[in-house]
Protein backbone atom coordinates (compact mmCIF):
# COMPACT_ATOMS: atom_id res chain seq x y z
CA UNK A 1 0.00 0.00 0.00
CA UNK A 2 2.73 2.50 0.57
CA UNK A 3 4.33 1.67 -2.63
CA UNK A 4 1.17 2.70 -4.53
CA UNK A 5 0.95 6.07 -2.68
CA UNK A 6 4.17 6.84 -2.56
CA UNK A 7 3.31 6.12 -6.40
CA UNK A 8 0.93 8.32 -7.06
CA UNK A 9 2.34 11.09 -4.77
CA UNK A 10 5.60 11.19 -6.79
CA UNK A 11 3.05 11.50 -9.68
CA UNK A 12 0.28 13.69 -8.81
CA UNK A 13 1.26 15.69 -5.99
CA UNK A 14 4.60 15.77 -5.65
CA UNK A 15 4.93 16.44 -9.31
CA UNK A 16 8.77 16.65 -10.03
CA UNK A 17 8.27 19.68 -12.78
CA UNK A 18 5.44 21.61 -11.30
CA UNK A 19 6.37 21.42 -7.18
CA UNK A 20 9.91 20.03 -6.83
CA UNK A 21 11.03 22.61 -10.34
CA UNK A 22 13.11 19.52 -11.25
CA UNK A 23 14.22 19.24 -15.06
CA UNK A 24 12.80 22.65 -15.95
CA UNK A 25 15.07 23.63 -18.63
CA UNK A 26 13.38 20.13 -21.13
CA UNK A 27 10.29 21.33 -19.50
CA UNK A 28 10.84 24.49 -21.48
CA UNK A 29 13.53 23.37 -23.93
CA UNK A 30 11.61 20.08 -25.54
CA UNK A 31 7.89 20.95 -24.73
CA UNK A 32 7.00 22.44 -28.25
CA UNK A 33 5.70 19.64 -29.77
CA UNK A 34 3.43 16.83 -28.58
CA UNK A 35 5.68 13.67 -30.38
CA UNK A 36 9.09 14.88 -29.38
CA UNK A 37 7.52 15.76 -25.63
CA UNK A 38 6.65 12.16 -25.53
CA UNK A 39 9.68 10.60 -26.92
CA UNK A 40 11.29 13.05 -23.95
CA UNK A 41 9.30 11.32 -21.59
CA UNK A 42 9.91 8.35 -22.56
CA UNK A 43 13.34 8.36 -22.37
CA UNK A 44 13.49 10.52 -18.93
CA UNK A 45 10.88 7.75 -17.35
CA UNK A 46 13.37 5.12 -18.53
CA UNK A 47 16.75 6.35 -17.26
CA UNK A 48 15.13 7.79 -14.39
CA UNK A 49 14.03 3.95 -13.58
CA UNK A 50 17.23 2.80 -13.63
CA UNK A 51 18.85 5.40 -12.02
CA UNK A 52 17.36 5.13 -8.98
CA UNK A 53 18.09 1.38 -8.93
CA UNK A 54 21.82 1.84 -9.44
CA UNK A 55 22.23 4.69 -7.33
CA UNK A 56 20.78 2.75 -4.46
CA UNK A 57 22.89 -0.19 -5.05
CA UNK A 58 25.52 2.22 -5.14
CA UNK A 59 24.78 4.22 -1.73
CA UNK A 60 23.99 1.54 0.38
CA UNK A 61 26.68 -1.32 -1.00
CA UNK A 62 29.75 1.18 -1.61
CA UNK A 63 29.32 4.47 -0.32
CA UNK A 64 27.54 3.53 3.44
CA UNK A 65 29.57 0.53 4.13
CA UNK A 66 33.16 2.44 3.21
CA UNK A 67 31.79 5.56 5.06
CA UNK A 68 32.53 7.61 1.78
CA UNK A 69 29.04 9.26 2.10
CA UNK A 70 30.98 12.68 1.25
CA UNK A 71 31.56 11.40 -2.42
CA UNK A 72 27.83 10.93 -3.01
CA UNK A 73 27.45 14.28 -5.09
CA UNK A 74 30.76 12.99 -7.45
CA UNK A 75 29.50 9.21 -7.33
CA UNK A 76 26.14 10.12 -8.69
CA UNK A 77 26.71 12.22 -11.73
CA UNK A 78 29.45 10.09 -12.66
CA UNK A 79 26.88 6.98 -12.51
CA UNK A 80 24.26 9.21 -13.88
CA UNK A 81 26.92 10.14 -16.68
CA UNK A 82 27.91 6.51 -17.67
CA UNK A 83 24.45 4.91 -17.24
CA UNK A 84 22.85 7.25 -19.77
CA UNK A 85 25.87 6.49 -21.92
CA UNK A 86 25.52 2.72 -21.40
CA UNK A 87 21.84 3.16 -22.00
CA UNK A 88 22.04 5.01 -25.18
CA UNK A 89 24.71 1.97 -26.59
CA UNK A 90 22.27 -0.49 -25.49
CA UNK A 91 19.52 0.78 -27.23
CA UNK A 92 21.44 1.37 -30.51
CA UNK A 93 22.24 -2.18 -30.54
CA UNK A 94 18.89 -3.86 -29.28
CA UNK A 95 16.31 -1.73 -31.36
CA UNK A 96 16.96 1.08 -34.12
CA UNK A 97 13.61 2.44 -33.93
CA UNK A 98 13.93 3.23 -30.13
CA UNK A 99 17.49 4.59 -30.75
CA UNK A 100 15.75 6.80 -33.71
CA UNK A 101 12.97 8.22 -31.29
CA UNK A 102 15.03 8.39 -27.90
CA UNK A 103 18.43 9.40 -29.21
CA UNK A 104 18.97 12.99 -29.77
CA UNK A 105 16.94 13.32 -26.19
CA UNK A 106 19.25 10.61 -24.55
CA UNK A 107 22.61 12.90 -23.93
CA UNK A 108 20.49 15.92 -22.69
CA UNK A 109 19.47 13.90 -19.71
CA UNK A 110 22.70 13.48 -18.37
CA UNK A 111 22.16 17.58 -17.39
CA UNK A 112 18.78 16.86 -16.15
CA UNK A 113 18.54 17.99 -12.89
CA UNK A 114 15.34 15.76 -12.33
CA UNK A 115 17.67 12.63 -12.58
CA UNK A 116 20.19 13.98 -9.75
CA UNK A 117 17.68 15.50 -8.01
CA UNK A 118 15.54 11.46 -7.95
CA UNK A 119 18.94 10.20 -6.44
CA UNK A 120 20.02 12.69 -3.90
CA UNK A 121 16.04 12.57 -2.77
CA UNK A 122 15.93 8.80 -2.27
CA UNK A 123 18.98 8.70 -0.13
CA UNK A 124 17.89 11.97 1.62
CA UNK A 125 14.16 10.18 2.78
CA UNK A 126 15.67 6.88 3.23
CA UNK A 127 13.85 5.24 0.87
CA UNK A 128 14.06 1.51 0.96
CA UNK A 129 15.26 -0.40 -2.78
CA UNK A 130 11.49 -1.35 -3.75
CA UNK A 131 10.17 2.38 -2.47
CA UNK A 132 13.18 4.13 -4.74
CA UNK A 133 12.46 2.68 -7.86
CA UNK A 134 8.14 3.17 -7.30
CA UNK A 135 9.56 6.75 -6.39
CA UNK A 136 11.65 6.84 -9.85
CA UNK A 137 9.39 5.45 -11.97
CA UNK A 138 6.44 7.68 -10.33
CA UNK A 139 8.44 10.84 -10.74
CA UNK A 140 9.28 9.74 -14.48
CA UNK A 141 5.70 9.69 -15.59
CA UNK A 142 4.74 12.75 -13.46
CA UNK A 143 7.13 14.53 -15.44
CA UNK A 144 6.12 13.11 -18.68
CA UNK A 145 2.42 14.20 -18.13
CA UNK A 146 3.72 17.45 -16.88
CA UNK A 147 5.67 17.72 -20.55
CA UNK A 148 3.24 16.42 -22.70
CA UNK A 149 0.44 18.48 -21.21
CA UNK A 150 2.70 21.46 -21.36
CA UNK A 151 3.11 20.64 -25.27
CA UNK A 152 -0.18 20.32 -26.22
CA UNK A 153 -1.15 23.21 -24.76
CA UNK A 154 2.04 25.41 -26.81
CA UNK A 155 0.50 23.44 -29.73
CA UNK A 156 -2.71 25.39 -29.81
CA UNK A 157 -0.87 28.54 -28.47
CA UNK A 158 0.61 29.16 -31.87
CA UNK A 159 -2.77 30.13 -32.66
CA UNK A 160 -3.03 33.03 -30.16
CA UNK A 161 -1.65 36.63 -30.72
CA UNK A 162 0.74 36.32 -27.70
CA UNK A 163 2.12 40.30 -27.31
CA UNK A 164 5.97 40.21 -28.65
CA UNK A 165 7.68 40.58 -25.18
CA UNK A 166 5.90 37.59 -23.91
CA UNK A 167 6.69 35.04 -26.56
CA UNK A 168 8.61 31.99 -25.50
CA UNK A 169 9.78 31.62 -22.44
CA UNK A 170 7.81 34.35 -20.56
CA UNK A 171 4.62 32.74 -21.69
CA UNK A 172 5.42 28.90 -21.14
CA UNK A 173 6.30 29.71 -17.56
CA UNK A 174 3.09 31.38 -17.04
CA UNK A 175 1.59 28.31 -18.19
CA UNK A 176 3.59 26.70 -16.22
CA UNK A 177 2.25 28.38 -13.26
CA UNK A 178 -1.40 27.44 -14.46
CA UNK A 179 -0.57 23.87 -14.61
CA UNK A 180 0.99 24.28 -11.26
CA UNK A 181 -2.07 26.16 -9.97
CA UNK A 182 -3.89 22.83 -11.44
CA UNK A 183 -2.08 20.25 -9.63
CA UNK A 184 -2.71 21.59 -6.31
CA UNK A 185 -6.01 20.38 -6.18
CA UNK A 186 -4.05 16.66 -5.91
CA UNK A 187 -2.58 17.98 -2.65
CA UNK A 188 -5.24 16.86 -0.24
CA UNK A 189 -5.68 13.61 -2.56
CA UNK A 190 -3.23 11.53 0.14
CA UNK A 191 -1.04 12.58 3.04
CA UNK A 192 2.21 11.44 2.53
CA UNK B 1 32.73 42.69 -33.15
CA UNK B 2 36.50 43.10 -32.15
CA UNK B 3 37.88 39.47 -31.17
CA UNK B 4 39.04 40.32 -27.90
CA UNK B 5 36.87 41.95 -25.23
CA UNK B 6 37.56 43.99 -23.04
CA UNK B 7 38.41 42.78 -19.72
CA UNK B 8 36.17 45.30 -18.12
CA UNK B 9 33.10 44.05 -20.34
CA UNK B 10 34.43 40.21 -19.13
CA UNK B 11 32.79 40.74 -16.05
CA UNK B 12 30.15 43.44 -16.83
CA UNK B 13 28.42 41.33 -19.64
CA UNK B 14 27.07 39.00 -16.72
CA UNK B 15 25.14 41.43 -15.29
CA UNK B 16 22.83 42.39 -18.15
CA UNK B 17 23.80 41.79 -21.77
CA UNK B 18 24.21 37.87 -21.08
CA UNK B 19 22.88 37.61 -17.86
CA UNK B 20 22.46 33.76 -16.91
CA UNK B 21 18.90 33.79 -16.25
CA UNK B 22 17.07 36.68 -17.90
CA UNK B 23 18.65 36.69 -20.91
CA UNK B 24 20.41 33.01 -21.62
CA UNK B 25 17.89 31.23 -19.76
CA UNK B 26 19.86 29.06 -18.01
CA UNK B 27 19.57 27.70 -14.14
CA UNK B 28 16.12 27.48 -13.58
CA UNK B 29 15.43 24.88 -11.24
CA UNK B 30 17.54 26.64 -8.24
CA UNK B 31 16.02 29.99 -9.36
CA UNK B 32 12.72 28.99 -9.07
CA UNK B 33 12.79 26.72 -5.92
CA UNK B 34 14.70 28.34 -3.50
CA UNK B 35 13.42 32.22 -3.80
CA UNK B 36 10.80 31.93 -1.25
CA UNK B 37 12.44 34.61 0.30
CA UNK B 38 15.39 36.43 0.45
CA UNK B 39 18.00 34.76 2.46
CA UNK B 40 17.62 31.80 0.73
CA UNK B 41 17.87 33.36 -2.79
CA UNK B 42 21.05 35.15 -1.34
CA UNK B 43 22.53 32.10 0.24
CA UNK B 44 22.09 29.97 -3.10
CA UNK B 45 23.57 32.84 -5.68
CA UNK B 46 26.33 32.94 -2.98
CA UNK B 47 26.92 29.14 -3.52
CA UNK B 48 26.69 29.03 -7.14
CA UNK B 49 28.93 31.82 -7.41
CA UNK B 50 31.55 29.93 -5.54
CA UNK B 51 31.48 27.16 -7.51
CA UNK B 52 31.30 28.70 -10.67
CA UNK B 53 34.32 30.88 -9.99
CA UNK B 54 36.45 28.35 -8.20
CA UNK B 55 35.64 25.63 -10.86
CA UNK B 56 36.12 28.17 -13.84
CA UNK B 57 39.13 29.44 -12.77
CA UNK B 58 40.77 25.65 -12.11
CA UNK B 59 39.18 24.46 -15.78
CA UNK B 60 40.96 27.00 -17.43
CA UNK B 61 44.50 26.62 -15.78
CA UNK B 62 43.95 22.71 -16.70
CA UNK B 63 42.39 23.55 -20.21
CA UNK B 64 45.39 22.59 -21.92
CA UNK B 65 45.99 19.04 -20.30
CA UNK B 66 42.38 17.77 -20.80
CA UNK B 67 41.61 16.10 -24.14
CA UNK B 68 39.29 17.26 -26.11
CA UNK B 69 37.23 13.73 -25.74
CA UNK B 70 36.84 13.51 -21.94
CA UNK B 71 36.59 17.22 -21.35
CA UNK B 72 33.03 17.46 -20.34
CA UNK B 73 33.60 14.30 -17.95
CA UNK B 74 36.31 15.71 -16.29
CA UNK B 75 34.50 19.28 -16.15
CA UNK B 76 31.79 17.59 -14.17
CA UNK B 77 34.31 15.78 -11.56
CA UNK B 78 35.51 19.09 -10.74
CA UNK B 79 32.50 20.65 -10.55
CA UNK B 80 31.19 18.14 -8.05
CA UNK B 81 34.19 18.39 -6.34
CA UNK B 82 33.79 21.89 -5.62
CA UNK B 83 29.97 21.24 -4.85
CA UNK B 84 30.85 18.85 -2.31
CA UNK B 85 32.79 21.48 -0.94
CA UNK B 86 30.02 23.95 -0.57
CA UNK B 87 27.90 21.18 0.66
CA UNK B 88 30.07 20.36 3.80
CA UNK B 89 30.91 23.67 4.44
CA UNK B 90 27.24 24.50 4.44
CA UNK B 91 26.26 21.84 6.25
CA UNK B 92 28.78 22.41 9.47
CA UNK B 93 28.19 26.96 9.20
CA UNK B 94 24.74 26.93 8.52
CA UNK B 95 22.73 23.67 9.29
CA UNK B 96 19.84 25.46 9.41
CA UNK B 97 20.32 27.22 5.54
CA UNK B 98 21.46 23.76 4.65
CA UNK B 99 18.04 22.34 5.69
CA UNK B 100 16.06 24.93 4.08
CA UNK B 101 17.46 24.63 0.66
CA UNK B 102 17.59 20.66 0.70
CA UNK B 103 18.79 18.79 -2.35
CA UNK B 104 19.50 22.26 -4.20
CA UNK B 105 22.90 22.56 -2.50
CA UNK B 106 24.02 19.37 -4.34
CA UNK B 107 21.91 19.74 -6.97
CA UNK B 108 24.63 22.78 -8.01
CA UNK B 109 26.58 19.96 -10.12
CA UNK B 110 23.70 20.05 -12.33
CA UNK B 111 23.10 23.75 -12.80
CA UNK B 112 23.98 24.71 -16.67
CA UNK B 113 25.37 28.06 -15.98
CA UNK B 114 28.34 26.41 -14.54
CA UNK B 115 28.76 23.39 -17.58
CA UNK B 116 27.94 26.15 -19.89
CA UNK B 117 30.76 28.69 -18.90
CA UNK B 118 33.29 25.70 -18.69
CA UNK B 119 32.22 24.54 -21.98
CA UNK B 120 31.36 28.25 -23.59
CA UNK B 121 34.21 30.49 -21.84
CA UNK B 122 36.79 28.54 -19.48
CA UNK B 123 37.87 26.18 -21.99
CA UNK B 124 38.95 28.33 -24.13
CA UNK B 125 40.14 31.67 -22.45
CA UNK B 126 43.28 32.52 -19.83
CA UNK B 127 42.42 32.12 -16.26
CA UNK B 128 42.19 35.95 -15.43
CA UNK B 129 39.41 36.36 -17.98
CA UNK B 130 37.75 32.95 -16.70
CA UNK B 131 37.94 34.63 -13.44
CA UNK B 132 36.02 37.75 -14.43
CA UNK B 133 33.50 36.30 -16.46
CA UNK B 134 32.65 33.73 -13.85
CA UNK B 135 32.17 36.76 -11.16
CA UNK B 136 30.57 38.79 -13.59
CA UNK B 137 27.90 35.61 -13.92
CA UNK B 138 27.80 34.92 -10.33
CA UNK B 139 26.81 38.81 -9.73
CA UNK B 140 24.25 38.39 -12.79
CA UNK B 141 22.53 35.25 -11.09
CA UNK B 142 22.92 37.13 -7.80
CA UNK B 143 20.87 40.12 -9.13
CA UNK B 144 18.37 37.76 -10.75
CA UNK B 145 17.63 35.95 -7.70
CA UNK B 146 17.35 39.16 -5.56
CA UNK B 147 14.59 40.70 -7.66
CA UNK B 148 12.84 37.33 -7.77
CA UNK B 149 13.00 36.76 -4.17
CA UNK B 150 12.25 40.23 -2.84
CA UNK B 151 9.10 40.71 -4.94
CA UNK B 152 7.95 36.89 -4.15
CA UNK B 153 8.55 37.53 -0.62
CA UNK B 154 7.35 41.18 -0.18
CA UNK B 155 3.72 39.55 -2.17
CA UNK B 156 4.02 36.98 0.30
CA UNK B 157 4.51 38.21 3.89
CA UNK B 158 4.82 41.73 3.21
CA UNK B 159 8.72 41.44 4.37
CA UNK B 160 12.11 41.60 3.02
CA UNK B 161 14.74 39.98 4.85
CA UNK B 162 12.16 39.33 7.60
CA UNK B 163 11.67 43.00 8.04
CA UNK B 164 8.63 44.42 7.67
CA UNK B 165 8.12 47.05 4.23
CA UNK B 166 3.96 46.93 3.44
CA UNK B 167 2.12 47.86 6.37
CA UNK B 168 0.31 45.57 8.70
CA UNK B 169 -2.74 44.03 7.52
CA UNK B 170 -2.27 44.31 4.01
CA UNK B 171 -3.79 41.09 2.16
CA UNK B 172 -0.72 38.70 1.64
CA UNK B 173 -0.85 36.31 -1.48
CA UNK B 174 -0.24 32.84 0.08
CA UNK B 175 0.02 31.85 -3.64
CA UNK B 176 3.28 33.71 -3.93
CA UNK B 177 4.93 30.94 -1.55
CA UNK B 178 3.79 28.45 -3.92
CA UNK B 179 5.54 26.58 -7.34
CA UNK B 180 2.75 28.31 -9.21
CA UNK B 181 3.79 32.36 -7.91
CA UNK B 182 7.22 31.18 -8.79
CA UNK B 183 6.67 30.45 -12.37
CA UNK B 184 4.06 32.94 -12.91
CA UNK B 185 6.49 35.54 -11.38
CA UNK B 186 9.41 34.79 -13.21
CA UNK B 187 7.73 34.51 -16.36
CA UNK B 188 6.34 38.32 -16.01
CA UNK B 189 9.98 39.04 -15.19
CA UNK B 190 11.23 37.52 -18.50
CA UNK B 191 8.66 39.27 -20.01
CA UNK B 192 9.74 42.58 -18.68
CA UNK B 193 13.38 42.12 -19.56
CA UNK B 194 12.63 41.37 -22.99
CA UNK B 195 10.03 44.62 -23.14
CA UNK B 196 13.06 46.79 -22.09
CA UNK B 197 15.32 45.32 -24.50
CA UNK B 198 13.53 45.77 -27.29
CA UNK B 199 12.05 49.39 -26.24
CA UNK B 200 15.71 50.06 -26.27
CA UNK B 201 16.53 48.46 -29.76
CA UNK B 202 13.80 50.66 -31.07
CA UNK B 203 15.14 53.55 -29.88
CA UNK B 204 19.13 53.24 -30.69
CA UNK B 205 17.01 52.48 -34.45
CA UNK B 206 15.34 55.48 -33.94
CA UNK B 207 18.64 57.45 -33.11
CA UNK B 208 20.64 56.29 -36.53
CA UNK B 209 17.48 57.01 -38.48
CA UNK B 210 17.16 60.49 -37.19
CA UNK B 211 20.85 61.15 -37.80
CA UNK B 212 20.67 59.76 -41.02
CA UNK B 213 17.87 62.10 -41.81
CA UNK B 214 19.10 65.18 -40.67
CA UNK B 215 22.40 64.56 -42.77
Amino acid sequence: MKLILIFLSSVLINNFVLSYFLGICPFIGVSNKISSAFSMGMAVTFVMTITSIVTWLVNHYILIPFHLEFLQTVSFILVIASLVQFVEMFIKKVSQPLYRALGIYLPLITTNCAIMGLALLISMKNYSFLEGIFFGLGGGIGFSIALILMASIREELDLADVPKPMQGAPITLIIAGCLALAFMGFAGMINV
Amino acid sequence: MAKVNKLSYEFLKGLWDQNPILKQILGMCPTLAVTVSVINGIAMALATTFVLVFSSFLISIIRKLIPNQVRIASFIVVIATFVTVVDYVMRALFPEMSKLLGPFIPLIVVNCIILGRAEGFASKNNPFRSLLDALGMGTGFLISLLVLSSIRELLSSGTILGFQILPKGTPQLLVMILPAGAFITLGLLFGAANLYTLVRERKEKEVIITKYINT
